[in-house]
């Protein structure tokens, strides 16, 4: 009796020590994963940090508890065992505490999820803090990416069937405003994923999805479409660079000398839903002719 | 008897609320729909279990104390051997190809379901189980 | 051809029988030759067309969804291959679709599902509660020939123009549409969807009827073994899940061929919708795949360990629990989306884990003062142990709505359902493999290649999907045929892929040892382990119609009961008529 409940002290113990780093929120652990270049990815590294932590101690204790009996107990005679078959006390613990655990973890999981998902309202020009909100336009296609600025007139968009080495088309945002992204797709479904944001969204067709994005410093981020979504899904790569407010009013400027507006974006590559890719396709990865087809393998 | 219509009374009853609740915090009709039909899963055959588990001789495997010799006599009547399930297998098989490869096929497909139909039911009349 | 079937007689047990009886075959009538002498089957391959035998149909599911494992274990190499160095080209971007498209669906429908409720339940579910066959047995052959049939129309997408289906196992809408995926191949695999679908269902109406309708006398639901109880479980998951799939299936064929809409935007239809109908089979098919294997283990623990069951009754309601809530909680896969309802979702993902833990625990406590002898089945076991504590740790991560926006699609979530699945469908089915071989076989698999069996799938399981976790962490997406070397994923990709091909090389000495142990047989007798439950009971193999003779049935493991009477199980709070000359002593707790 008194040795079978010897877990669920370690259990509780471990539970004292989690919830001072759940609290310490400044120095967690990543465990591998990026520390959120995003407000909101903050959010969701300070989340997973805690729970990968909680995990790892409620994990240890079960492994503890089976490397234990398989090394105690292991075969020495042929003794027989006594032949207990349960313990009622211990079958209630075992199911309450996690529980409470669960409890717990929805808890956080809810309070953080909230900060994610909250977006400025529709339509606003200011955030709370007075900063003007950026929207931005994101439109997936095969095999591509759009990027439209309604509110600045630009839209720069580029297709990626060019093998991963080319980083495809750069969304730029200013450092530390919000941004007001609404993901839409072409044609199948995609991933919107940047690593450093910890946040991924499909892009889907029929569904317009919108969410924000704070992005804390200057510097270039890679993204990368994670929904598998046909042949050249490998290939759809795109980046986010966040620049100065000022350097971003630059940019914008800069595009539409360019020619970068909405329309000629909006009349670029990649606005069609077609299968075909678009003609400068390289298909460096195949191993067999030297200079082979643009178009995909044939399909009857 | 009881314990099998219980649990799939319970089954329903447990789908019963979940649909409710996803019905009522999200008003998204698929899913609903397919809950739904999770609880009529449980309740239609728990429903029956549970009325003729009252009206059935007691059973000796619901028996905690029944013996093996109590239970002695008949189990049942069970097929040797018989060819019709892989005619039916290959029939059902060629008739999905016939909507890929074309209505070619289904003459064949037609052929093999039907003698197996023909066959498990002539088969049946001569005593045994499906 | 029909034969009737008579109950079998009882066996008393002497009441001489010492700890070292091993079973009814030392002691008579139990290993003698069977009395169905009269029937004389036709042999051969005339026999494997024509058997009703759950036994033989059991056995032929087994051998064709293990040749489906091994080719779809190939392609992962080739995947591996592909894999180990940046702007690789082992294969073409459309091949290596196909091939991740194929080693899914192989994994998934054709080898993880129908080994575990075609080949071992359907073998050993009548054995366990007594059953002279399953509840139909031409309708089991049936299921058998349909899924023979729909693994033969998956395959041969690879001969067609066009190439196999190549839009992932999920085949999400639209790209699975007749636009984006023309060709044979998506028809194929659309079409043994359909097939494999059915023979699901009618092998899942079966385990139901024969669980309900074949038990032995004495036999009653609280003594079923928990392996039974678990296939009860999952045929009912079955009889949920798969009509979806195959309603969704017949839409998606509509939307390609016969101008539906069903699931495309320009025709007013809802490609969500798909995610919506393939998640809610999906999920509980996730379940139908591990909650088999769960009660495997369930089974090979208490033998090793010479100990009953450590709570039955709590192992019995957290599978019913799992199932249950598995059913609720098909849009986690879909929380990225940005269209289902989060908490909903989360909360009911989050509670899987008391049940699951649950049976952790009772699998500990099981072990707990033992006597555990480290035979392979035993081995394999704590492997899966391991194996899925990891994979149900980073489960609990991903039920989180903000942790899968971070994960989703990365190989994180690929390091996470390999991990569930190869400690259940591969760690977990070798425990039951090597367990009931030599009941199905009546000759015993060697030890010393199982051990070797054994280590080397164990390491080089970590050391293939460890680095997965990490390489997800970094943002490598899951399903890319390709990556520039910048991205800094090359080292843990060569890893992972030197761990890949770890665990292929582990399969040879798993066939070295089927080679070795038919060529040279060593008998098993009817009772190899000291097992349990009533399929220890009979000869190995069974005789037609499995049983002759039956021993008392009053507890969960009557041939233990029979070959041990001074340790038998007594539950009296399971059995409230049970006779009162039960002793009492051995009840309860350790103190
Ligand atoms: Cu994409």
């Amino acid at each position: 009796m008194y040795r079978a409940k010897a877990p669920s002290r370690r259990l509780l113990t471990a539970l004292l020590v989690a919830a001072p780093l759940v609290l310490a929120a400044c120095n967690q652990p990543s465990y591998g994963a990026s520390r959120g270049a995003t407000t909101q990815g903050q959010d969701t590294f300070k989340l997973w940090s805690a729970m990968v932590t909680i995990g790892i101690v409620i994990g240890g204790i079960v492994a503890v508890l089976i490397l234990w009996s398989v090394f105690r107990y292991r075969r020495r005679s042929e003794e027989m065992p006594k032949q207990f078959h349960e313990n009622v006390p211990i079958e209630i613990l075992y199911t309450v505490l996690p529980i409470i655990i669960v409890g717990f973890l929805f808890a956080f999981t809810v309070l953080t999820e909230n900060n994610v998902d909250a977006t400025v309202a529709a339509g606003a020009t200011v955030t709370s803090t007075g900063k003007p909100v950026v929207d931005i336009t994101v439109t997936a296609f095969q095999w591509g990416w759009r990027f439209d600025y309604p509110g600045l007139n630009v839209g720069v968009a580029g297709t990626t069937t060019h093998g991963p080495d080319n980083h495809g088309p750069q969304m730029v945002v200013p450092a530390g405003q919000t941004v007001q992204i609404t993901l839409v797709s072409d044609d199948v479904v995609h991933g919107f994923y940047v690593r450093d944001f910890n946040f991924s969204r499909y892009a889907q067709p029929g569904v317009t999805n919108v969410f924000d994005l704070t992005v804390i410093h200057t510097g270039t981020y890679d993204g990368q479409c994670t929904q598998f979504c046909g042949l050249y899904h490998s290939d759809m790569l795109f980046s986010v660079r966040a620049v100065t407010p000022a350097g971003f009013e630059q940019w914008a400027s800069s595009e539409v000398a360019a020619g970068n507006t909405l329309q000629a974006a909006g009349a670029g590559a990649g606005s069609s839903a077609s299968n075909t890719p678009p003609p400068n396709t390289r298909q460096y990865h195949s191993n067999a002719a030297p200079a082979p087809s643009t178009k995909p393998k044939a399909l009857a | 008897m009881k314990v099998e219509a219980r649990i799939l009374v319970v089954i329903g009853i447990f789908f019963g609320i979940i649909a409710l609740v996803y019905w009522f915090t999200s008003y998204e009709d698929a899913g609903f729909l397919m809950l739904i039909g999770a609880t009529f899963l449980g309740l239609f055959p728990g429903a029956y279990y549970l009325w003729w588990s009252h009206h059935m001789k007691p059973r000796s495997e619901d028996d905690p104390t029944a013996t093996i010799e109590g239970g002695s006599g008949q189990i049942g009547t069970f097929p040797g051997s018989s060819i019709w399930p892989f005619i039916m297998g290959m029939g059902a098989t060629a008739t999905v190809l016939t909507f890929v490869f074309g209505l070619w096929l289904a003459p064949i497909a037609g052929a093999l379901v039907l003698s197996a139909l023909i066959g498990a039911t002539v088969e049946s009349r001569r005593g045994g189980t499906i | 051809m029909t034969t009737t079937v008579e109950r079998p007689e009882l066996l008393t047990p002497e009441p001489a029988g010492g700890p070292d009886a091993h079973g009814p075959g030392a002691h008579g009538p139990g290993g003698a030759a069977p009395e169905h002498a009269h029937h004389e089957g036709p042999s051969g391959i005339v026999n494997w067309l024509t058997s009703t035998d759950h036994k033989v149909i059991g056995k032929s599911y087994m051998i064709t969804s293990l040749v489906l494992f091994f080719l779809a274990g190939v392609m992962a190499l080739v995947i591996r291959a592909q894999l180990m160095e940046p702007n690789s080209s082992v294969v073409s971007y459309q091949t290596y679709n196909e091939l991740f498209t194929m080693h899914g669906s192989l994994m998934l429908y054709l080898f993880a599902g129908p080994f575990a409720f075609g080949g071992l339940a359907n073998y050993i579910v009548p054995l366990q509660i007594g059953a002279p066959d399953m509840a139909f047995p031409r309708l089991n052959a049936l299921s058998y020939w349909l899924y023979l049939g729909g693994s033969i129309t998956m395959l041969s997408g690879f001969l067609v123009a066009g190439g196999a289906a190549s839009f992932g196992w999920v085949a999400y809408a639209p790209l699975s549409n007749a636009t984006n995926s023309p060709g044979a191949g998506a028809d194929l695999w659309l079409m043994a969807l359909a097939l494999t679908g059915f023979s699901a269902i009618f092998t899942g109406v079966n385990l139901v009827a024969t669980i309900f309708y074949l038990r032995a006398p004495g036999m009653t639901m609280f003594r079923m073994p928990i392996f039974t109880w678990n296939m009860l479980v999952t045929a009912i998951l079955i009889l949920i899940a798969f009509p979806v799939l195959f309603a969704a299936v017949v839409m998606l064929f509509c939307d390609r061929h016969f101008g539906t809409h069903i699931f495309s935007v320009q025709g007013g239809g809802s490609p969500i919708l798909w995610q919506q109908l393939f998640w809610f089979f999906g999920h509980p098919e996730v379940y139908i795949l591990a909650l088999p294997y769960f009660g495997m283990v369930t089974e090979v623990i208490p033998v090793f360990s010479r100990k009953p069951l450590f709570g039955y009754r709590g192992m019995v309601f957290a599978t019913m629990s799992i199932a249950a809530l598995s059913t609720g909680v098909w849009a986690h896969h879909m929380f990225t989306t940005g269209v289902v309802l989060l908490p909903f979702f989360s909360l009911l993902s989050y509670l899987i884990a008391v049940p699951t833990g649950i049976k952790f625990f009772n699998w500990i406590g099981t072990m707990w003062r033992g006597q555990i002898a480290f035979a392979v089945p035993m081995l394999f076991s704590i492997g899966f142990l391991f194996a899925f504590l990891m994979g149900g740790v980073t489960g609990v991560l991903l039920a989180s709505p903000p942790i899968d926006f971070m994960t989703h699609d990365t190989y994180f979530v690929v390091a996470h359902f390999h991990q569930v699945l190869v400690g259940t469908a591969v760690f977990a089915a070798f425990a039951g493999f090597y367990f009931w071989y030599p009941k199905m076989f009546g000759r015993m698999l060697r030890e010393s290649w199982g051990k070797l069996h054994f280590w080397s799938l164990f390491v080089g399981f970590w050391v293939c999907y460890t680095p997965q976790y990490l390489l997800g962490l970094h943002g490598m997406p899951r399903r890319i045929a390709t990556y520039a070397p910048d991205t800094g994923w090359t080292t843990l990709n060569v890893i992972s892929t030197v761990g890949a091909f770890i665990m292929g090389a582990s399969f040879l000495f798993f066939f070295v040892n089927l080679v070795v142990s038919w060529a040279r047989p060593v008998p098993a007798g009817s009772n190899p382990w000291d097992g349990h439950t009533l399929e220890w009971f009979t000869t190995s193999p069974p005789p037609h119609h499995n049983y002759t003779h039956l021993p008392p049935i009053r507890s969960e493991r009557p041939t233990w009961d029979y070959n041990h009477p001074e340790h038998r199980t007594v539950i009296t709070h399971r059995t409230p008529g049970a006779p009162p000359d039960q002793p009492k002593e051995l009840t309860g707790a350790p103190s």
